[in-house]
């Protein structure tokens, strides 16, 4: 037995229940959540330094020996995210703090969050496929929850769209799962990895390794399937729209490289081709979109879809490095693309708009929020010396190395246009002067002024959470050497599932 | 009985996608409900359907006659089951806000927070 597998979703699952009990009390719930957030970092540190240490880790449930019983596994990969996810929740749980409205807070937006984010390391941690499709659930119905609360036109129109291509998704997930356990007769990931090399190559493994690349890459978001969410993301408040652009989806892009490597190693030379170009067409599409666009988090939006693309590279790339790289991007991208929201929420405080024409004058009135927007977007874009830069050498010389010529240059290409339409938001909402010809506000508030803008002060904590994150995206930049040697082994733990498969099944024969 | 039961697998995805195609708000939400029959039943006919043997181990014996069904995919139907319930009465609550917000169940009209 082996608890701290178990204590990532205990944690936030605990706090949920505990914000729950105190459902009179938003206070209480803040605190409690706040707590929670702050032990799933610390057990999420604690889970990785083990995994480094004495390797992967799993837990039988209920001590039924794999493949009976459900198993809970945390490699290092695994661990990562974990942290990943803490390190987020920390900074939106107290970014919501002092933006989420009373409302909200009175209708569980607290243990709501809990439970999203227990749904999230969940899906990180099983070593189940149909627990995966249970944990992924869990998550799905707490963020429908998160994105229809408050119950704004716009929410609940964006909310539906979601609602209803993601039960696509999870229909096409357990469909699959049905037709594995018709296959091979047992869904543990372990079990299955060797099940599925023996089976004869009739085209029925392609198919369901198809099938789940369609309902994993509806949750991420890959192009063509990635409709949901430029209609839905933009529509929550910032602190919601941070934590799913920052976790969401890459539990996608995390179920399709768990899923790939351990599963259909053997077919991912296939699916090489095919890889690629929706890597291509994800990073092109979402960027161009998100160029397209004039207001703040609807271009944030369609940059989570871009960036998506660069993860879906290293996927196809298939090799040691490109999986280093790959963990790497999703770590930095994460943190930079939470951060972008969370400043824009901050601008939006400041001017009233999220609306670049209405926007201006911050990087005279408020330069210190100028020089983290800076850095996060310029991160995002690639320019050295941050983690963005870091992030896009290791996938591009990983693309060299095995002659992907193509994807390199396209992705080069769209560092470009992602650096322009940062630039966009740059010289939008700072570098210019504030407009004078402001309207006033629909509600009737009188139009900002610089005078007004310079005299808001932001709360505490709406600053510290950015500066918090904008430290953790500086550090990966600065600790690159050690963090890059973490992101190998993690890795090589991936491209080599023996291990994996030894540490599930090993102890019980 | 396996090709039967394939058959209404398909007939149930069919008419999942046509409704879930219709403008509709309320043949979305009927759609999606078939969509979650028609996979439930993918799980139980692809794990192999038996018949009248349930899988209990006899007295005197540790292991279940080596015919008797196999009792996981009903565990997992069950819990698929019990998922696509509590998702499908979210659905239709918040189609109901949507209709009472935007005063129309026509998918066409709800184009607020679409792509610009």
């Amino acid at each position: 037995m082996n608890g701290l597998v178990l204590a990532p979703v205990l944690v936030p699952l605990v706090a949920a229940a505990l914000g729950l009990v105190a459902w009179r009390h938003p206070d209480l719930q803040r605190y409690v959540a706040i707590g929670g957030a702050a032990m799933l970092l610390v057990v999420g540190i604690g889970l990785l330094v083990v995994v480094e240490r004495d390797g992967i880790q799993t837990l039988q449930l209920g001590d039924w020996p794999a493949p009976f019983g459900i198993t809970m596994v945390a490699d290092l990969f695994a661990a990562i995210l974990v942290v990943l996810a803490g390190v987020l929740a920390v900074a939106v749980v107290l970014y919501s703090t002092a933006t989420i409205d009373a409302g909200r807070e009175r209708y569980a937006y607290y243990p709501l969050m809990m439970v999203l984010l227990a749904g999230v390391c969940g899906t990180f941690l099983t070593g189940d496929l149909f627990n995966l499709y249970v944990w992924f659930e869990v998550l799905l119905i707490a963020s429908f929850v998160l994105l229809a609360l408050g119950g704004e036109r716009a929410q609940l129109e964006g909310a539906l769209k979601y609602v209803a291509l993601n039960l696509v998704a999870s229909a096409v997930l357990l469909v699959t799962i049905g037709l594995v356990y018709g296959l091979t007769g047992t869904v543990n990931l372990a079990d299955l990895s060797g099940r599925l090399d023996q089976l004869e190559p009739d085209g029925l493994v392609a198919a369901v390794a198809a099938m789940l690349l369609i309902a994993f890459g509806i949750k991420a978001a890959l192009v063509p399937l990635f409709f949901w969410l430029p209609a839905s993301y933009h529509t929550p408040p910032v602190a919601v729209a941070a934590i799913f652009s920052g976790l969401l989806t890459k539990v996608g892009i995390y179920a399709l490289v768990r899923v790939f490597t351990l599963l259909f190693a053997d077919e991912a030379a296939e699916f090489q081709p095919l890889l690629l170009t929706v890597a291509a067409l994800t990073m092109i599409i979402g960027v161009i979109g998100a160029v397209a666009q004039h207001e703040m988090r609807r271009l944030l939006s369609f940059h989570i879809i871009s960036q998506i693309g660069y993860l879906v590279m290293g996927l196809a790339l298939f090799t040691v490095n490109a999986m280093a790289g790959l963990i790497y991007f999703l770590v930095h991208v994460a943190l930079a693309k939470s951060t972008l929201f969370l400043v824009a929420g901050a601008v939006k405080q400041l001017t009233g708009s999220f609306e670049l024409a209405k926007t201006g004058g911050l990087w005279v009135l408020k330069p210190g929020l100028a020089v983290l927007f800076g850095i996060a977007a310029m991160s995002l874009a690639g320019i050295p010396p941050f983690s963005g830069f870091l992030a896009k050498l290791a996938l591009i010389e990983a693309g060299l190395e095995i002659d992907h010529v193509l994807i390199v240059l396209i992705a080069l290409g769209v560092s470009l246009l992602t650096l322009y339409s940062m630039l966009k938001i740059w010289n939008a909402a700072f570098w210019k002067p504030l407009p004078t010809d402001l309207e006033p506000f629909a509600d009737g508030a009188a139009a900002v002024t610089p005078e007004r803008v310079a005299r808001t002060r932001l709360a505490l904590m709406v600053v510290a959470p950015i500066v918090f994150l904008v430290a953790c995206s500086v550090t990966l930049a600065v600790a690159a050497g050690p963090v890059f040697e973490l992101a190998e082994a993690a890795a090589v733990q991936l491209m080599e599932p023996a291990g994996y498969v030894e540490a599930v099944l090993g102890e019980s024969s | 009985m396996t090709l039967l039961l394939a058959i209404v697998v398909g007939v149930l995805f069919a008419s999942a996608v046509y409704l879930m195609l219709r403008r509709s708000v309320l043949k979305l939400a009927l759609g999606l409900s078939l969509l979650a029959n028609a996979a439930n039943l993918v799980i139980f006919v692809a794990a192999g359907l038996t018949r009248g043997q349930p899988p209990l181990v006899p007295e005197g014996s540790t292991t279940p006659p080596p015919d008797a069904a196999d009792p996981l995919p009903q565990a997992m139907v069950l819990t698929a089951i019990v998922i696509s319930f509590a998702v499908l009465a979210f659905t239709l609550t918040l189609m109901h806000r949507v209709y009472q917000e935007g005063g129309s169940d026509d998918v066409d009209d709800l184009s607020e927070a679409d792509i610009q």
